[in-house]
């Protein structure tokens, strides 16, 4: 027997489909400053680093590399781990970030990927990583970002969405959870965060997609990966 | 979590003591003592003397540190210690097995423990024991699925790993990783044969199960193919009837859809018929969808059915129709994807058919902006 999980109780049999409910209490906007002491609390003072781009390219067979990441395309115009694995989300945000920084973005089929990926978001607004699986907030990141790399992010609901991602904060200790009620940790805190940026919040720096890194640092040391308009 | 009592309040307080100390290790009699529960670290054991501790090196300016514990970094300090010296014994794949509980991603362990065993000649039937329960503890971990196929691969030896993959999955039946090791053991070992019958026994208790309907797609790409006709006729016949039993199902759809593609969806006799006859009873967004695939199919291979100018405007309105329902009411949430179908079929097949209701303006390609 299926079981399907929203929130905390379990509802239906295989015959319902895996999506969450968010209750009318979660949370509704950006908790920025419970955010901020959350991640505080992780370091002891904040270095500066410097970041380098060592442009190690040329090291590697990038034609051969591309070959391999293109025969893991699926039936469904999705990407697996290896060929022939099913399509994932995860491994999407891979290859489409891969073929980004290889400049090979034309060899996706583009308007099929972005289907794929759109048929991601549930009534709840979140996004899961494959068909029939619960949404998660870090999926606002991969299939959110393999969206804009590949230029149709506006294939999602932006609203819905959003409000899915609030709703995974918690109020109290803040930080992000991977759906509406569980335990926050920093992966899915960074992942929904990223998300809101690529949203638009505009309490957010905006994040480099291929990258998940802020774009003024990105443009500080000139990188700007390609994406597809 | 045991519902049940503790049977004795002297098994009760072993076990407090237990979990206040960190994991006891009961299989390594030498590090216990006088106390067999209390753990020793190996700093303080006297058969690790002649080794020195290597601490990890983080650099002058970490930026977030892990507070390890100190079991754990009294392991770490260890393997780094044999790392250096580069040492085979049996004592150093004991150790790995420790710094493996504290950390199983640690690739560099997993890595370490290759090497001695084979420097060491280990019994692999036992690894292939101690494989198995740190996969049924961890079945998410990649490292340890790795390790599995490496020890396959030494032994030339798949005769479990179907039984063995196929317990996992009872536990989760779309574990990525238990699916990816099961797809390398066929094709390594050409174990085809039964798996068409296991993918349809998960699909009888979860016929939303994506990895399966994946799976199906890998196993008969890989031995009978597509092409007979034969082939796809069953299994449109096999897709059509989960339907009907569970229409909101987008595996099966996404089968049917990419199975047919490349072959031509409107060059299936009879299909499109079937699909609007479920249309009736059993509709989904996903059943639109395939009908505006059908349309579209149609219409682009139009001159080879010696279609009406009629005929295709007949199609091409469907078509559009379709993308409006799904836009305004059977799948709003998608409505920017079905409007832009909409508007891509308008562009390239007709000029005079009715528009989509759309937004103000069209929508603008994603740019910089969000």
């Amino acid at each position: 027997m299926g079981v399907s999980i929203s929130n905390d109780h379990v509802i239906g049999t295989s015959a319902q489909l895996k999506d969450v409910i968010i209750k009318p209490d979660a949370p509704s906007s950006l908790l920025l400053d419970k955010h901020a002491d959350y991640i505080a609390a992780y370091g002891s003072k904040k270095d500066d680093y410097t970041t380098t781009n060592s442009g190690k390219m040329d090291t590697i067979n990038v034609d051969k590399a591309v070959e391999f990441v293109l025969s893991c395309m699926n039936f469904d115009g999705g990407f697996g781990c290896r060929p022939g694995s099913e399509s994932h989300a995860g491994q999407i945000y891979c290859c489409t970030g891969f073929l980004s920084l290889t400049g090979q973005l034309h060899q996706l089929n583009a308007d099929l990927l972005g289907w794929w990926l759109c048929e991601r978001q549930l009534p709840s607004g979140g996004l899961n990583g494959r068909p029939e699986k619960l949404p998660d907030v870090c999926y606002s990141w991969w299939v959110l970002a393999s969206l804009k790399i590949i230029g149709r992010i506006h294939w999602i609901d932006k609203a819905k969405l959003r409000r899915f991602i609030l709703a995974c904060q918690d109020e109290e200790t803040g930080g992000f959870a991977d759906r509406p009620g569980d335990m926050v940790d920093p992966f899915h805190t960074l992942f929904g965060v990223a998300g809101l940026s690529l949203l638009g919040d505009e309490q957010i720096k905006a994040v480099n997609p291929v990258l998940c890194m802020p774009e003024d640092v990105l443009q500080r040391i000139g990188l700007q990966p390609d994406l597809l308009s | 979590m045991s519902s049940v009592q503790e049977a004795s309040t002297e098994t009760t307080e072993v076990k407090e003591q237990k979990e206040f100390e960190g994991d006891a290790d009961e299989q390594f009699g030498e590090s216990f003592g006088a106390d067999p529960t209390r753990y020793t670290f190996y700093r303080d054991r006297k058969e690790w003397a002649d080794l020195e501790p290597v601490p990890q090196d983080d650099g002058p300016n970490p930026v977030v540190k892990i507070a390890y514990s100190d079991k754990f970094a009294d392991v770490y300090d260890y393997f780094r210690a044999l790392l250096k010296k580069d040492e085979k014994s049996e004592r150093a794949l004991a150790l790995t097995a420790d710094a493996i509980e504290l950390n199983a991603a640690n690739y560099t362990v997993w890595h370490y423990r290759r090497v001695l065993l084979q420097a060491l000649s280990k019994d692999l039937r036992e690894e292939m024991k101690y494989i198995t329960n740190i996969i049924e503890e961890q079945p998410k971990n990649y490292q340890v699925w790795h390790h599995r196929r490496m020890v396959v691969e030494w032994l030339n030896d798949p005769s479990e790993e179907l039984e063995f993959i196929a317990d996992i999955l009872s536990q989760d039946a779309k574990n990525y990783h238990a699916w990816q090791h099961r797809q390398w053991v066929i094709q390594e070992y050409k174990l085809w044969d039964k798996e068409l019958e296991f993918v349809e026994t998960l699909l009888e208790e979860d016929v939303r199960n994506n990895s399966a309907w994946n799976q199906r797609h890998f196993v008969i790409s890989h031995t009978t193919g597509f092409s007979d006709p034969a082939v796809v006729q069953r299994e449109i016949q096999y897709c059509l009837n989960q339907i009907r039993k569970a229409p909101h199902n987008e595996s099966a759809w996404n089968y049917l859809k990419g199975m047919l593609q490349d072959r031509g969806l409107s060059s299936q006799p009879g299909l499109l018929e079937k699909v609007l006859e479920l249309k009736e009873t059993h509709c989904s967004p996903y059943l639109l969808a395939f009908l505006f695939d059908c349309y579209e199919d149609a219409l682009e291979f139009s001159s080879q059915k010696e279609n009406t100018e009629q005929e295709q405007k007949e199609t091409l309105k469907k078509a559009l129709e379709i993308c409006e329902l799904l836009a305004q009411e059977k799948d709003t949430i998608r409505k920017e994807y079905w409007q832009f179908l909409g508007r891509s079929v308008k562009n390239k097949y007709g000029g005079d058919g009715p528009s989509v209701a759309e937004e103000a303006k069209p929508s603008v390609p994603a740019s910089e902006t969000s």
